[in-house]
């Protein structure tokens, strides 16, 4: 299985891509900002995409009552993350070597995939529930209230993925760099999945 | 009788060709003529254009900034003048940008902007300006539009021939239009023949700061010196001067001064002199003159006295200075791209001479002088001659260049601008300006490398241009292309104050660099507020300091109780906002000076004595957000007498 060990080997190395470049990214566009402030979600914490975008969104959204973006020491995700990354990646890689010599199963890949896709599954979910508790969770004395027709406070929350208007903001959510490495390199544990399954019945 | 009814009735039909051809004709011409120029002009909303024009303002003291080909104008940079607008000249810190050695000076009359180069090409980094009446000049950051520096000009008066910069901005030059008595003293003016001298100065200008000083300057004889531009390329190195009053009249210069056939241009080879003074050479006078300048880390100007220049007397360095003889009182004197070509635009003269570079080193290399003035060698006309336009127009006073061979030339009696072919000499087109013009500019049109496709003349005279705005109108400026063979109008816009001369630079150099906020973390005013912990009163005798800070949409504090009537409050007040174009303002009611514009990041100080008993508001002047108008507070005034303390709170 040289090919579905090296295919295994380098797509999960390729989530070592998202300790240096964003998973997810998040664009606040309005009249007053024609270029747009905006977010990089890492898995070490959150950035502004310009120097001063954080502290820029954190002035605009005291005005709504939301909270302050938080910093890496207010989120135990951003210290967890990094290390449930780290284990898989290690996991991804041995798994991968031990099929290029040939001592496991083709099997072991899927089972990497379907363990990461779990993980992963997880970790949307619970970035979505940070989401809304970022866009509903508002300060009961914020300077702007702003209702639904059916009279609940208007949410605030960004979509987790695509675009949404917010009061006079256009948002976009979107995977980053670092997302797409990690979908492009778990989509090559699949692809080595296959691969290995044609190699092993060649061998065997 | 039949004759005459045919010869009515031909009349008539003549009248009828004349009446219904002619319109038809113009209008056609016409319509086809301004569609194609408002497209030409045309910067669609929310589109840039593609130059900057920096315009002086003349008497406003000021330089403006212009977009072409649209002309609009963009900003008003306060350099010479306050501006209440901002809080400059006003402010504490910028205060000390204004001092000079006769104190304080509220207003200059800035004429010439010339932007920094590198290797002869405009490099975009500083734009400088000279300061007329009180001899300045001030060097502006084109990163940040602000006047940085401004640096007094001793032993001169009237700084026209300023302010120009060498191929490398070695230097900033300014030249005196008054000659004075150096130094100055009482004595009578009848005696200015042959006791007055007219002072060149050379600036050094610090290839990283931009920080100006003054190297030397030329004691020159007394005449007017008008203009000037450097050498480049080959003339690098050398300095032209045009002159007028030769005649050394002290009075009615309108005759007095007009009466010699030829002034001259002087040419200052200013790299001997240079190295003259490298060696030591000239001498340290007593001078009393101001150097401020403006640092961006503080933001805060400081100013300082100089009390000693180097000057030098041309005798001292043999083979540094010539006289070229230039007919009848040349105004502008321009230097071509490549270095050879000296125009003198000799206003009262019929034909536009122009002078070679090579000619004048053959002649000064064969000694082949026509006696000398004050001991400085005159040229002979003829072996320095290149060429003259033979009666392009009337009044000649500026050329630049187009980078393709050709010149331009404004005419202020004919009101019009010449394109002349360089070398042949021959005129190809001209133009009518409206009216009156003065100096025309081509984007590094007085450069090695001019962007030569517009051209605009800057106008003495508007009367009918525009909508009439009683007898107090601003000056007009016509647009032109110029890429073309035949020069086309295609704008006419108003200027603001009297401007005199522009620099224009392609906008993609320097746009890039304009500065959108100053970082807190770099600001190192020594009384700025960073934060809510930050922010106090502090008593001082009478003077009262608060340390304030304001961000969208409030000031920290906003209530303040202790100041007394007959205390001096100095606001220091510094803009937390660190967001492109987030400016907040700073007014308080009873203030003898300004309002304060501070600038993200940036800390300013307004200064208030109050006078009477009560609790007086301030506010923020610029529309900062949704509430900007509950940006505000209330300072309580008591008697002189009272006890009260100093106490201060926000959102209690």
């Amino acid at each position: 299985m040289k090919k579905a060990g090296v295919l295994m080997m380098l797509g999960s190395l390729l989530l070592l891509g998202l300790y240096s470049f964003p998973l997810w990214n998040i664009m606040l566009g309005a009249p007053q900002y024609p270029e747009p402030l905006g977010m990089n979600i890492h898995i070490t914490g959150i950035q502004g995409v310009s120097e001063f975008d954080i502290q820029n969104i954190d002035g605009l959204n005291h005005y709504i009552g939301m909270k302050t973006i938080p910093k890496p020491e207010e989120m135990w995700e951003f210290q967890t993350f990094p290390k449930v990354i780290g284990g898989m990646v290690a996991l991804g890689f041995i798994i991968g070597f031990l099929g290029f010599i040939g001592r496991i199963s083709y099997k072991w890949f899927l089972f990497w995939f379907i363990f990461m896709s779990v993980l992963g599954l997880l970790g949307m979910y619970d970035f979505n529930e940070w989401l809304l508790d970022y866009g509903s969770n508002l300060d009961p004395h914020a300077i702007i209230k702003v209702t639904n027709p059916d009279g609940t406070p208007m949410s605030y929350k960004p979509p987790l993925i695509g675009f949404k208007k917010l009061l006079n903001f256009d948002v976009t959510s979107l995977p980053h760099t670092g997302g797409y490495m990690m979908f492009v390199g778990m989509s090559m544990t699949i692809i080595a999945f296959f691969v290995g399954k044609k190699e092993w019945k060649a061998i065997h | 009788m039949k004759k005459l009814s045919y010869s009515i009735i031909a009349l008539l039909g003549f009248a009828m060709v004349l009446t219904s051809c002619n319109p038809k004709g113009d209008n056609s011409a016409n319509g086809a003529l301004s569609s194609s120029a408002a497209e030409k002009v045309y910067v669609a909303p929310g589109e840039h254009d593609s130059h900057y024009a920096f315009i002086s303002g003349g008497y406003s003291g000021n330089l403006t900034v212009y977009g072409l080909p649209s002309g609009r104008m963009f900003k008003e940079i306060p350099v010479f003048s306050q501006f209440p607008t901002n809080g400059y000249g006003y402010s504490e810190e910028t205060k000390p940008m204004l001092e000079t050695s006769y104190g304080f000076i509220p207003w200059d009359d800035s004429h010439h902007p010339d932007i920094s180069q590198t290797k002869g090409e405009l490099d975009g980094r500083w734009i400088f300006i000279n300061g007329n009446n009180t001899p300045r000049i001030a060097r502006v950051s084109l990163t940040t539009f602000e006047t940085e520096e401004i640096i007094e000009v001793p032993n001169s008066a009237g700084n026209h021939s300023s302010s120009f910069i060498t191929e490398n901005t070695e230097y900033v030059v300014a030249g005196t239009r008054f000659s004075v008595p150096i130094p100055q003293k009482d004595m009578s003016i009848k005696d200015y023949k042959g006791n007055f001298k007219g002072a060149l100065s050379f600036i050094s200008v610090d290839p990283e700061h931009g920080h100006m000083d003054i190297k030397f300057q030329v004691l020159m004889p007394g005449f007017n010196y008008d203009l000037s531009h450097p050498g480049r390329g080959k003339s690098h190195g050398w300095f032209f001067f045009t002159t007028y009053n030769t005649e050394e009249a002290n009075s009615l210069l309108e005759v007095n001064a007009s009466q010699n056939d030829k002034d001259f241009i002087a040419a200052i080879n200013w790299k001997k002199i240079e190295e003259y003074v490298n060696n030591g050479g000239g001498t340290m006078m007593p001078a009393d003159y101001a150097h401020n300048v403006y640092d961006e880390g503080t933001h805060t100007a400081t100013s300082t006295m100089k009390k000693e220049v180097r000057v030098v007397n041309p005798s001292e360095v043999p083979g540094a200075v010539y006289l070229l003889p230039t007919p009848k009182s040349p105004h502008g004197c321009d230097v071509d791209p490549s270095g050879e070509y000296i125009v003198g635009n000799g206003k009262l003269s019929a034909n536009l001479t122009v002078h070679s570079f090579t000619k004048m080193i053959d002649a000064i290399e064969n000694k082949k002088f026509d006696g000398d003035a004050y001991g400085i060698p005159i040229l002979n006309f003829e072996d320095v001659l290149a060429g003259s336009v033979e009666q392009p127009g009337l009044g000649p006073l500026h050329t630049e260049f187009d980078g393709k061979g050709n010149a331009y030339t404004t005419f202020f009696i004919s009101s019009e601008v010449v394109k002349w072919k360089l070398g042949t000499w021959e005129v190809i087109d001209r133009k009518p300006t409206y009216y009156s013009v003065g100096h025309l500019t081509i984007p590094g049109g007085n450069s090695a490398k001019p962007f030569g496709k517009y051209m605009f003349a800057m106008n003495k005279i508007t009367k009918d241009r525009y909508l009439p705005t009683g007898p107090e109108m601003e000056h007009s400026a016509q647009l032109y292309d110029i890429s073309g063979d035949k020069m086309e109008l295609l704008l006419d816009f108003p200027t603001h104050g009297e401007p005199h001369y522009a620099a224009a630079i392609p906008a993609e150099i320097i746009k890039k660099n304009s500065k959108k906020i100053y970082k807190l973390a770099e600001n190192e005013h020594p009384k700025k507020a960073l934060s809510d912990a930050d922010t106090k009163v502090v008593r001082d005798g009478k003077n009262v300091h608060i340390y304030m800070s304001m961000i969208r949409s409030h000031f920290s504090p906003d209530n303040i109780e202790g100041v007394k009537v007959g205390d001096k409050v100095f606001f220091h007040i510094t803009n937390l906002e660190q967001d492109f174009d987030v400016p907040h303002g700073f007014a308080m009611i009873g203030a003898n000076n300004a309002e304060l514009l501070i600038t993200p990041g940036q800390t300013r100080t307004l200064t208030w004595e109050p006078k009477k008993v009560g609790v007086w508001p301030f506010y923020c002047t610029d529309f900062c957000s949704a509430l900007h108008q509950e940006m505000q507070g209330y300072i309580r005034v008591s008697p002189a007498s009272s006890n009260l303390e100093l106490s201060w709170s926000l959102g209690e």
